[in-house]
């Protein structure tokens, strides 16, 4: 095995490992959304009525749309967790390790990202499984052609998250970014309600909406529940994951000042 | 050649020199010590030696490799052991060391051996399974120095190894890695603690980022004790408030 892909085994199973036996993380990672999905959209399910669009081919019930926004939720959260996680292993030192291997800095950071991924798709088909269990099911070849747009989603995210974790230098500054990356990169996503309804109420807020890259994440990941693809999303998330990932290899040059502390 | 090279290599942090054209060449099969009070710039030297930091002023060499043209392999002839802990508590003793290994990109048989030998070395083979959790303080160090030299560095740096530890710890850690230096690894050890140091060893005076002596601490010492030599080297050049760490 090359010398790459045995720090990427090495990176994914202490990852996966972490998730595992962190029992608390597991089961919060579950129960957010499976609250959203049980109560939130029950009680939404009255006040909203959706349309048909695609790639809805009948009328679905508020539980039906806003699965495929949880499984970004999902993703999301593993994100900035796992961004967190990095910030605190800088101010421990065990960062320290993985920035003074020989192997390139870049390859390191990526097998990183893909651990992180990997654990959110887990939790995504926890998640969906759950979701199954309370009758809301997809086409059965949904869960197979959901697969490669959670990996694309999840990197996107996941770059994100690491990009976010270069630029942050405390621990305590990580409380900002409850509030100025997951919160808004949730509600002004069509995660929740279909971008024509947010048109109803402001032409703006669903431009936002629009350009926004964890709307497209949702969408990459609802067509391909429904086993379609979504050519634009696909495209926006490539961008945004590209975007991102140069930002973040930039931040963690040690050319750069954001390492100093 | 010298196994370890610094040439003329001075770092700011803005406008605040943290260090200023500091030269040390030292030979494999020596301890050297990194000696300096708080705030002399050790720290800022190690992140450098380590490419945490890079700077355009002067040249590090490991090995014979340029720190700053050929980072990869200069990292991989280096074994460091940081002042700030890093192994994963929740993980056992092997898995660490394995970990680590994997950082470094090796695995198989080979890997495995030389684990099982860092182990036997430190007494733990038993306690392989164990989470690092449940080690003490000095066991956790000394197995830190010990995953270092997984890969079989020819330069081992420690940073302040002992801070935290008992006398008794303390003296096991300095002699283990005076053992090292005289099985022909280079150990460059700091630290502003005198009674770590020898008399054959090599003694760098760190101080305001500058380096203000470097020979054996016996030499430096000369009739007195190595203490007072340090203390007046040091007491010459007052200490610049807030000087960078």
């Amino acid at each position: 095995m090359t010398a790459y892909l045995v720090a990427l085994r090495a990176i994914v199973m202490r990852e996966a490992w972490r998730f595992i036996n962190q029992r608390s993380r597991f089961l919060s990672a579950l129960v957010r959304p499976m609250v959203w999905l049980v109560v939130f959209a029950a009680g939404f399910r009255a006040a909203l009525g959706l349309s048909i669009i695609p790639p809805y081919q009948t009328y679905i019930t508020y539980e039906v749309y806003i699965v495929p926004g949880l499984c970004g939720m999902i993703q999301l959260f593993n994100a900035m967790q796992s961004s967190l996680s990095l910030v605190y292993d800088r101010e421990m030192g065990s960062m320290r390790l993985l920035l003074t291997s020989p192997l390139p800095r870049s390859w390191l950071l990526f097998c990183k990202l893909l651990a992180g991924t990997a654990v959110s798709i887990l939790q995504v088909y926890v998640f969906l499984l759950l979701a199954a269990l309370f009758g809301i099911k997809m086409p059965a070849a949904g869960y197979i052609y959901v697969f490669p747009a959670l990996i694309a989603s999840g990197l996107m995210l996941g770059a994100l998250g690491l990009l976010i974790s270069s630029t942050i230098r405390q621990l305590e500054n990580f409380a900002g970014v409850m509030n100025f990356v997951i919160f808004p990169m949730f509600f002004l996503s069509s995660a929740l309600y279909p971008l024509w309804k947010m048109q109803e109420s402001s032409k703006l807020l669903r431009d936002i909406c629009a350009v926004n890259p964890f709307t497209h994440g949702v969408e990459l990941i609802r067509f391909a529940l429904y086993e379609q693809m979504n050519p634009q999303a696909l495209l926006w998330v490539s961008v945004a994951f590209v975007i991102c990932m140069l930002g973040a290899l930039w931040g963690y040059d040690p050319a750069r000042t954001m390492l100093r502390r | 050649m010298n196994v370890f090279s610094v040439q003329d290599v001075s770092y700011s942090y803005g406008s605040k020199k943290a260090l200023d054209n500091v030269t040390i060449e030292l030979e494999a099969g020596r301890f050297c010590a990194l000696l300096g009070p708080n705030g002399a710039g050790k720290s800022t030297l190690f992140s450098l030696l380590t490419h945490l930091f890079v700077t355009r002023e002067g040249q590090i060499r490991i090995a014979g490799y340029d720190l700053a043209k050929e980072p990869r392999k200069a990292l991989a002839r280096l074994g460091v052991v940081f002042q700030q802990p890093t192994l994963d508590l929740d993980m056992s003793v092997a898995w660490n060391l394995s970990y680590f290994a994997a950082l470094q990109g090796l695995s198989g048989s080979g890997v495995a051996k030389r684990i099982d030998a860092v182990l036997d070395r430190l007494d733990m083979r038993e306690r392989a399974g164990e989470k690092v959790r449940a080690l003490n303080g000095g066991h956790r160090r000394r197995m830190e120095i010990a995953r270092a030299l997984i890969h079989e560095p020819e330069v081992l740096l420690l940073d302040e190894p002992t801070v935290g530890l008992d006398a008794a710890s303390r003296t096991a850690i300095t002699g283990y890695a005076h053992d090292l230096a005289d099985n022909g690894l280079l150990v460059f050890w700091a630290t502003h603690l005198v009674d770590e140091i020898r008399p054959a060893d090599d003694v760098v005076v760190l101080h305001r980022g500058r380096v203000l002596a470097h020979e054996t601490a016996e030499a430096l010492a000369g009739a007195g004790r190595l203490v007072d030599a340090f203390t007046s080297l040091t007491a010459s050049l007052p200490r610049e408030e807030g000087a960078a760490a």
